[in-house]
């Protein structure tokens, strides 16, 4: 049934009545990519793969055995592995390496007829928030080329947005969905923590990584969403809570949920133009005969200093497996086993990389472990316990995505802290394990998107999608 | 100054002999070609995850209840970080926090006959690493080659309180866990192969002191015999700086079976911050009281039990049984035997006697003998029912070695059943009373020593196969028939 909120709903019906075909609809996504190519939102197109792939579901289609995504060209964040195709993770570690396995999510995108179109640039191994941090160069904002794209799902972002793919994969840590979603005008939603399945994702922080989707609009995601969502075996971490039919959830009238807005989140650095469209965004949805109240997360402060701690000490440990012994880059002085270790590892990162491998091993150190990580593991115990009393007295919470909108190229990119402080509305979310949903809602006085979160009870998608529906809007 | 006395803790690594690792699906079959058992998890490839397997738990639960210990309903995954290229990972997955179980404990049998305590500190699941060869003939001067087939062998380690004061009761202490792992049907309890593995603290301190001396580490002890001699060199070398004045070293220390020396590690080589912290992509594995409960349920018989149950139910001397549940193999093979064999005391004398004579010889395992439980049993229902007697049953018993073929088959192939047809031996008794007119006339004089030597003549003359104790009464009674009047 064609859902009026969903552009892709529409596409379905076209599709179904032969108006266009998925062939036609990914040739036209090749030939944004070819336009586009200045954005640098891919690292790896998919080209004649995706045309196979398309002819294949046209087929499907006529035989009226076509999944529940078909017609839809999505782009894969590069740190997914797909089986037998290059997955870098943005960085020369994996210039070259080829998985032989595939992520779970992939599995379920090519099971519903999803066409594959190819890899988006990101920041190296999802480390950063405006995807300067590839080793191969930045991705540009669609809406200013001279702006970032966000991070580190930047390519996915800035795919989505300017049309080269219906819609893409990302993975979010801190904010890496959200936070480019908000800078390139689109929806993205981070899971709760254990609804997809991460098997396949290259690790950055295992215990607060979740894939998520970008859409062009909330439908697209909740569909997504729908799909990829699900216990999987080979991920000890995810969840066999029921997954509900997520799409019917859009268009859902809010009347009578009660929606609180974080007092900790305004104040100081908050570009005003976003405040204006918060308030705004608030009338809306009292006008729809939802209640917005205001509510308090105290401990939001200590939230960025316990993600750096926690997520670099995981990055450490995750990425110490990248030595030159088995696989990925391989430096040639090799003359014995630390000279392998060393010179592999300084010339295969980035320095961005390196920068939290430091600061991850540092907090685990003998002597320092209870001082940094045990500290910023109870950190993340009362911020969570903040969310979930929140929680107790309203359905969702609406803040900002991002302190301002898009930045420009090179401008936070030698200032590491301030550069972290664009993720100051998202990491807690992480470290709570919540589902939260990024969505365009109007523009700053340059004309770039700004971007609003609904934050929603573990494993309650559903009414984030709902109340992130009525008030998404470019 | 006064005596010393060394304190000895253990630290021993048994591998779980589950069908799979224990985060994923390969197999864990020891000797495989290198590298033909591995996955992108245990490989450690980018986005691969590990999932626990259930039965590495049950078998760290068995092992539990068999030592006493406590067992945690929840316990923890741990990260232990450090870089080696057998450990594709970078990291081994362990416990550390959060051990399966604690404060449990074995009692051991010293050779004076007593007993001793010693009390396990902790047992805790993780992952075996690689294997790098340095110094095989196939690898070239400068290089290290590496075998992932063993990674993600599941392991337990026992860590034992510092309890044990000789090399020779921590002899004893590693005999009596690998008599338990074996019986619980958890580990083959193979030191050669690396399928048990022990590392050694050592220190000394003043005799009645309770504070602990500087420990030193010893490790690359690969038999039973190594680890005697390796901590006996230990403490030798420990009491020898004390009696000197000088400290004791806290060093890591490799024992070097053939030179008999151990030598110390470069520092380097062991002075790792390892870095732990909770493994994020497992969940603490829950041990509910129920799950507890069944596999107590399931407890095999361990060896105290059987022990007491072949002297109460079998009538077995306690030193049969003692002897036949030494080794669980022995004591599954004595029970299945009886299946079969109806004198359960002929089937301990002849497993004791025979059956443990040639695995001595053959140095190979029971589970290889030709001979089965079942043909043994056999074998000996044909002593019980006088068809054979001791000796021809013993090269019946050689044959069914070489051959593996069944004692009857054997038996006629060679025409070695015995002769207990009364008219048969009648007749040979008579043949050999009229050859020996003259033992027969000291016998009648009084002379009952000849009984003997004419019995042996009756044996000559069936070549061995007359049955002794009909052959007895026939002679008795024909002998008597002769008696002049």
């Amino acid at each position: 049934m064609e859902n009026r909120n969903s552009m892709f709903s529409s596409l379905r019906s076209q599709l179904a009545k032969q108006e266009t075909s998925c062939l036609q609809i990914t040739r036209g996504c090749l030939d944004k990519i070819d336009k586009g190519a200045p954005m640098n939102a891919f690292i790896a197109v998919q080209a004649e793969r995706a045309l196979r792939q398309a002819q294949q579901v046209d087929e499907k289609i006529r035989r009226n055995k076509a999944g529940r995504l078909a017609g839809m060209v999505v782009a894969i964040k590069d740190n997914l592995a797909v089986s037998g195709e290059s997955t870098t993770c943005g960085s020369k570690m994996l210039k070259n390496f080829v998985p032989p396995y595939q992520a779970t999510v992939i599995d379920r995108l090519l099971a519903e007829d999803a066409v594959l179109i190819g890899k988006t640039n990101m920041d190296e191994y999802a480390m950063g928030s405006s995807t300067e941090n590839s080793a191969f160069g930045p991705v540009r904002n669609p809406h200013d080329l001279t702006r970032v794209a966000g991070g580190s799902s930047g390519g996915s972002a800035a795919a989505v947005a300017a049309g080269m793919c219906t819609a893409a994969l990302g993975s979010d840590t801190g904010g890496s969905i959200r936070q480019p979603a908000a800078f390139c005008g689109v929806v993205g939603l981070k899971p709760t923590y254990g609804r997809v399945s991460r098997y396949g994702l290259i690790a950055y922080a295992s215990s607060l990584d979740q894939i998520g989707p970008f859409g062009r609009d909330v439908y697209d995601c909740a569909l997504l969403l729908e799909v990829i969502a699900g216990k999987d075996p080979r991920d000890a971490t995810s969840s066999d809570t029921a997954v509900p039919p997520f799409h019917t959830a859009v268009g859902q009238p809010v009347k009578g949920l009660r929606i609180g807005i974080p007092r900790e989140y305004a104040g100081d650095g908050l570009q005003p133009e976003i405040e204006q469209a918060l308030r705004r965004a608030a009338e809306r949805l009292a006008d729809s005969g939802a209640e917005v109240c205001s509510v308090s997360l105290p401990h939001s402060e200590y939230a960025i200093a316990a993600y750096y701690v926690i997520a670099t000490a995981e990055a450490s440990s995750n990425l110490a497996r990248y030595d030159g012994a088995h696989y990925g880059f391989a430096a040639n002085q090799r003359s014995d086993l630390e000279e392998m270790y060393v010179h592999t590892r300084t010339q295969g990162f980035g320095s961005e990389v390196k920068r939290r491998i430091m600061l991850g091993t540092y907090v685990l150190s003998s002597g320092y472990y209870d001082a940094y990580y045990r500290k910023a593991l109870q950190a993340r115990t009362v911020i969570k316990s903040d969310f979930i009393t929140a929680l107790d007295q309203v359905d969702c919470l609406l803040t900002p995505t991002t302190p301002t909108t898009a930045f420009k190229l090179g401008e936070k990119i030698d200032d590491p802290l301030t550069m972290y402080l664009s993720d100051i509305f998202t990491v807690s979310v992480n470290l709570a394990g919540l589902p939260a949903i990024s969505f365009p809602f109007g523009r700053d006085e340059n004309n770039l998107p700004i971007g609003l979160q609904m934050i929603g009870r573990p494993f309650d998608e559903s009414t984030i999608l709902r109340t992130a529906g009525l008030l998404s809007e470019l | 100054m006064g005596a010393f006395e060394p304190v000895i803790g253990l630290e021993v690594h048994i591998h779980l002999s589950t069908e799979s690792k224990i985060f994923c699906g390969c197999s864990t079959r020891f000797g495989a070609p290198a590298n033909t058992q591995v996955c992108p998890v245990c490989l450690g490839l980018p986005g691969s995850l590990p999932v626990l397997n259930r039965r590495a738990v049950t078998f760290a639960a068995r092992l539990a209840l068999a030592t006493h210990s406590v067992i945690r309903p929840v316990s923890t995954f741990a990260r232990k970080n450090y870089f080696y290229p057998d450990l594709p990972k970078g990291y081994q997955i362990s416990q550390f926090e959060e051990p399966f179980c604690e404060k449990g404990y074995l009692d051991i049998k010293l050779k004076n006959g007593a007993k001793k305590r010693v009390r396990i500190h902790r047992i805790h699941l993780e992952e075996d690493a690689g294997k790098s060869m340095h110094a095989e003939s196939y690898v070239s001067g400068d290089e290290t080659l590496v075998d992932i087939n063993r990674c993600g062998v599941p392991l337990l380690e026992i860590v034992s309180e510092p309890d044990l004061s000789s090399a020779e009761e921590a002899y004893a202490y590693l005999a009596q866990i690998r008599q338990i792992v074996r019986y619980l049907d958890i580990c083959d309890g193979n030191m050669e192969e690396g399928s048990l593995r022990c590392d050694a603290n050592i220190s000394v301190r003043p005799v009645g002191s309770t504070a602990l001396g500087i420990k030193t580490e010893v490790k690359n002890m690969n038999s039973f015999q190594n680890v005697q001699d390796a901590i006996d060199f230990e403490i030798r070398r420990q009491l020898r700086l004390t009696e000197q004045g000088q400290a004791v070293e806290q060093i890591t220390l490799l024992w070097d079976a053939h030179r008999g020396v151990a030598e110390p590690m470069r520092s380097k080589e062991y002075s790792h911050d390892y870095r732990y912290f909770p493994e994020p992509d497992l969940p603490p594995i829950q041990i509910s009281e129920a799950w507890i409960a069944e596999i107590a349920r399931e407890m095999p018989e361990m060896a105290d039990e059987k022990t007491r149950r072949y002297v109460e139910e079998y009538q077995l001397p306690l030193y049969d049984a003692q002897v036949l549940t030494e080794d669980r193999e022995i004591a599954v093979y004595f029970e299945e035997t009886i299946r079969t064999a109806k004198d359960k005391k002929l089937a301990s004398n002849w497993i004791m006697g025979e059956v443990m004579r040639a695995l001595k010889e053959k140095k190979g395992r029971l589970a290889d003998l030709p001979v089965t439980p079942d043909r043994l049993g056999e074998l000996l229902n044909l002593i019980s029912q006088n068809v054979l007697n001791q000796t021809t049953a013993k090269k019946v018993f050689d044959r069914m070695l070489k051959t593996g073929i069944a004692a009857g088959q054997i038996m006629k192939e060679q025409g070695l059943e015995q002769i207990s047809d009364q008219s048969e031996l009648e007749s040979l008794v008579q043949a050999v009373l009229a050859e020996r007119p003259k033992e027969v006339a000291a016998f009648h004089q009084g002379n009952t020593k000849v009984f003997g030597f004419l019995v042996g003549e009756v044996m000559k003359a069936s070549s061995g196969k007359a049955n002794p104790k009909i052959t007895q009464e026939a002679l008795r009674r024909l002998l008597q028939a002769r008696q002049p009047d």
